[in-house]
């Protein structure tokens, strides 16, 4: 394959300079073989402009930083190759999330939150004791919950749902997925009326209007319409779902 | 004047992987105040690309029947090439199965027992017993007399990480993300914080504690080519060794994994080994017995390593544009295995190299993987030099690795050294004071604020980050790989040094304000350097081959002279390090034969007739 010259445009913009409006800027890059946006972004800082702020850490698809629009989609830049993309590439900044500046958003802090409004832990009435064996526990049952678990908190699926983009409190596929994990565990305690309360609302599983974009954003391949379905499925089984009307996905 | 935020607190961790995480859960159990501070959010540390597993010998599965924290020391010493303090490797061994055990209380979906008979890839029949259904199995790692690695699928870095941070998060205990430390602020006796630097804004804070942690993992990004995130740049391991007083411990023993994918480093977890993988050599052959009969692709990850550059080196490697490299085959495995228990490696030669483990080898090479030397410290986990100063995890030198970590020991590590080490952080700061004396901190401050208005006037020079860290790596990549010898480290330390008298003249290309990623980059460089020398200079110095320290001049082990430590240390101003040495604490298992490797196969080639000597 004839080597092409990518053009890269990106987004620009530093919340700590709010009087310099948010523009794009472009860049020009030769293509090389295996080329990720990983390599061509850090090519452009180290190369062009060292000013230019994005995040990676793993470079392997695994630890979630590096989500970002690539011409439009929500795609982790680090596994995405530049091959697989026209000549002419646009990179914004996910949206919902707080932008720290250019390409770089704040999804910690987003997904921490989550965590705390979902209370992802075990909730557990038994004591640790460290001189007893582990508690069994059936390997489907294990294997289940490592599904559920297997999301990244990249945002992909919170930054191409419809839902997400206008309601700020809104949980999103991922919150509700982990909210399933936890649904799944024998060890966590909690009732399906202690559930209801999380997820039971306009902020969980009934804010959700079901396209399915989440699902087709997710770099992990999660199973989001499943989780989504499995966890309306226990809110109603509880006989706690309030809404009459049942939403297709 | 300096402009900057104070932040007081008990204990201060810096970094947020399992280490870290795990000392402050222990710390904050004893009703301490604690702050964590990491470069990004806790769940991106690297903790959580681990994927194959970590080791704790519960004896649950039917490859592990029998196992018990004796057989775990004795491995885990050998492993380590008799570098390790023993006494370490035994309060370890004996403590990995309650911190494997409470991890799954926390939540952590460990793979459990499925009772009955199973066929081994290499044809052995073996039986998981009823009786054991349902708890916490384990898969086969290298350098390990039985099964002992405890996983979730190929994700236990993950899930140990997200289980860990929801404790965390649980707990309410204060992180810090995308918040850096650039150095520690001390007397030269004690350490009270450090000064560090917002990643969202550039602005300037100073943490003041009882105690400081250090738990900021490896330096991986010294090399060009490494499996480890971008982010693992060894900084906590520099900013103890700025202070002058606090050694690092055998920075020359630099762990190389067999298998990273070629060209881009990323790992091919030793679980595909372990599940019966092979290596095969341009021809399709299956090497590895011919080297190491009796553990074949399991003999420890030096081992192999050097089994695999020597079998390149006789011409047998797979020649391609990024250099000669050698083939992983786990087609045999089957695609439902390797869908399931080794989904990750599938998804990473999808996305990586556009292949399918089912159907096709993996290109593969030693690559830098994990550092065992580090912050030097006693069994406490207190640093030498510094009262207050802590250091747990890959960061830290405890010294559980000596000359090489075996799998699945470094995740196990992290969580053990936390438990111990957060105990003991806690039971020191409860007797400590914080009287910080202001003018220090001030001091400490303006120091960083005067190296950050050199960079950005470039007062000092123009030098350019990216070139002289891109320099760094190669030097590293050529002369202080897995075979070393005294010439190539020479030239290493002196092309070292001339880099490090140049990273001390950089100056910006961008205005280096906010969070300005170059900024922090040409922060960093010139104790990524100090790094660098002390891993070539140790390796220069250590005239004898131990573990991952394989001098092509003297190919032996030399306990007579060797069964030392290395201590570099920085004094102000200096442009190499001091090194001194210290004694390696034998307390049950006396110096002998690995079982396996290149000195086990010349002992059995002379029957013990002569004593191995290095060339003088
Ligand atoms: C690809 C890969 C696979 C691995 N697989 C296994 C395995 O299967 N089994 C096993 O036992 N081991 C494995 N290891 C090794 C093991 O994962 C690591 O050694 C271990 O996770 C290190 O944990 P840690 O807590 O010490 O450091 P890390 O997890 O690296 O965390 C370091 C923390 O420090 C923070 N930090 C760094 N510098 C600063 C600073 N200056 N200021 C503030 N914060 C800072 C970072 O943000 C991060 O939070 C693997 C390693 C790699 C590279
Ligand atoms: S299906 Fe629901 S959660 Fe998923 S993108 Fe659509 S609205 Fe959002
Ligand atoms: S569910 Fe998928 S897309 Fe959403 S945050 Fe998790 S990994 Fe990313
Ligand atoms: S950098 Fe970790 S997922 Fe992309």
């Amino acid at each position: 394959m004839a080597e092409r010259l990518l053009t890269f445009s990106i987004f620009r913009y530093n919340p700590n300079t709010p009087e310099i409006k948010p523009y794009m800027q472009e860049y020009k890059l030769e293509e090389m073989p295996g080329m990720t946006l990983f390599v061509a972004l850090n090519k452009i800082r180290e190369e062009q402009d060292p000013s230019l702020m994005f995040d990676f850490v793993c470079r392997a698809a695994i630890c979630g930083s590096c989500a970002m629009l690539v011409n439009g989609k929500p795609r982790l830049a680090c596994k995405t190759l530049t091959k697989d993309l026209p000549s002419r590439i646009t990179l914004l900044p996910l949206p919902v999330f707080k932008l720290i500046g250019d390409l770089s958003v704040d999804t910690g802090t987003w997904f921490r939150h989550m965590s705390l409004k979902t209370e992802a832990w075990i909730h557990t009435t038994r004591e640790f004791d460290p001189r007893a064996r582990e508690e069994r526990m059936d390997n489907e049952t294990a294997l289940k919950i490592y599904e559920a678990e297997r999301c990244i908190e990249c945002g992909c699926c919170i930054a191409g749902c419809a839902t997400a983009n206008i309601r700020e409190d809104f949980l999103g596929a991922a919150g509700i997925n982990r909210v399933a994990r936890f649904m799944l565990d024998p060890r966590d305690e909690r009732s399906p009326q202690e559930y209801f309360e999380v997820v039971g609302t306009e902020e969980g599983a009934f804010g959700c209007v079901g396209l399915m974009a989440c699902e087709d954003n997710c770099p992990m391949g999660l199973p989001l319409q499943m989780q989504l379905a499995y966890v309306r499925r226990k809110m109603a089984a509880a006989g706690l779902a309030a809404r009459p009307q049942t939403r297709a996905c | 004047m300096s402009v900057y935020q104070t932040h007081t607190t008990d204990v201060l961790v810096i970094g947020a992987g399992l280490a870290g995480e795990r000392t402050a859960i222990e710390a904050a159990t004893h009703g301490l105040d604690v702050i964590i501070l990491s470069l990004v959010p806790p769940r991106r540390s690297h903790s959580t690309a681990a994927q194959g597993g970590m080791q704790a010998s519960l004896g649950n599965c039917a490859m592990g029947y029998g196992d018990n924290p004796d057989i775990h020391f004795e491995d885990t010493v050998k492993g380590s090439d008799w570098g390790c303090d023993q006494d370490v490797a035994r309060l370890f061994a004996n403590t990995a199965p309650i911190a494997v055990r409470q991890m799954a209380y926390w939540g952590v979906p460990w793979n459990r027992v499925v009772a009955g008979r199973k066929k081994l890839p290499d044809g052995r029949e073996i039986e998981d017993l009823k009786e054991y259904e349902g708890l916490i199995t384990a898969r086969d790692f290298g350098g390990t007399a039985k099964w002992r690695t405890c996983y979730t699928s190929d994700g236990t870095g993950h899930t140990l990480q997200y289980t860990m941070d929801s404790i965390v998060i649980k707990m309410g205990i204060t992180v810090h993300d995308r918040m850096e430390a650039i150095a520690l602020i001390h007397d030269g006796e004690r350490c009270y914080g450090a000064v560090a630097r917002c990643l969202r804004t550039g602005q300037l804070h100073a943490y003041l504690a009882r105690s400081t942690v250090i738990a900021t993992g490896g330096y991986g990004r010294l090399y060009g080519v490494s499996t480890n995130a971008v982010i693992n740049e060894g900084s906590g391991m520099f900013l103890a060794l700025e202070t002058g007083v606090v050694p690092l411990g055998n920075m020359e023993a630099v762990q190389f994994h067999p298998t990273g994918m070629v060209p881009v480093g990323i790992l091919i977890t030793e679980g595909a080994r372990g599940d019966g993988g092979y290596l095969l050599d341009k021809n399709l052959h299956r090497f590895m017995p011919d080297y190491e009969p009796k553990k074949k692709e399991l003999a420890s990850r030096d081992v192999v390593s050097r089994r695999m550059i020597q079998h390149i080196r006789k011409g047998y490697g797979v020649e391609s544009k990024w250099g000669p490299h050698l083939w992983l085959d786990i087609r045999h495995l089957g695609r439902k295995h390797i869908y399931t228990n080794l989904r990750e490696i599938a998804n990473i030669c999808k996305n990586f190299a556009g292949i399918d483990p089912a159907e096709d080898l993996i290109p593969v090479r030693p690559t830098q993987h994990y550092s065992m030397g580090g912050v030097r410290t006693n069994i406490d986990g207190h640093a030498y030099g510094l009262k207050g100063l802590f250091a747990v995890g890959e960061a830290a030198c405890w010294d559980l690795h000596g000359f090489n970590r075996l799998g699945g020991n470094s995740l196990a590590e992290t969580i053990v050294a936390g438990m111990v080490v957060g105990k003991k952080v806690a039971e020191y700061t409860l007797g400590a004071t914080l009287d910080c004396p202001l003018q220090l901190v001030n001091e400490h401050v303006r120091r960083q604020e005067s190296r950050i208005n050199d960079l950005i006037s470039g007062r000092l020079g123009k030098e350019n980050v990216y070139e002289i860290r891109r320099e760094m790596e190669n030097t590293l990549m050529e002369y202080v790989g897995i075979f070393r010898n005294g010439p190539d480290l020479q030239k290493a330390v002196d092309k070292l040094q001339e880099l490090y008298r140049r990273s001390l003249k950089l100056g910006l290309r961008s205005s280096g304000k906010y969070a300005s990623p170059e900024l922090a980059s040409a922060l960093r460089l010139p104790g990524m350097i100090r790094l660098a020398l002390c891993i070539a200079y140790g390796a220069l110095n250590r005239t004898e081959s131990r573990g991952s320290h394989a001098r092509e001049d003297y190919p032996y082990r030399d306990d007579v002279n060797w069964l030392k430590r290395t201590l570099a240390y920085w004094p102000p101003g200096a442009e190499l390090p001091v090194l001194k040495y210290e004694p390696v604490k034998i307390t049950e298992l006396p110096p002998g034969d690995r079982g396996y490797g290149e000195s086990s196969a010349a002992n059995a080639a002379k029957s013990g007739n002569h004593t191995q000597e290095n060339k003088k």
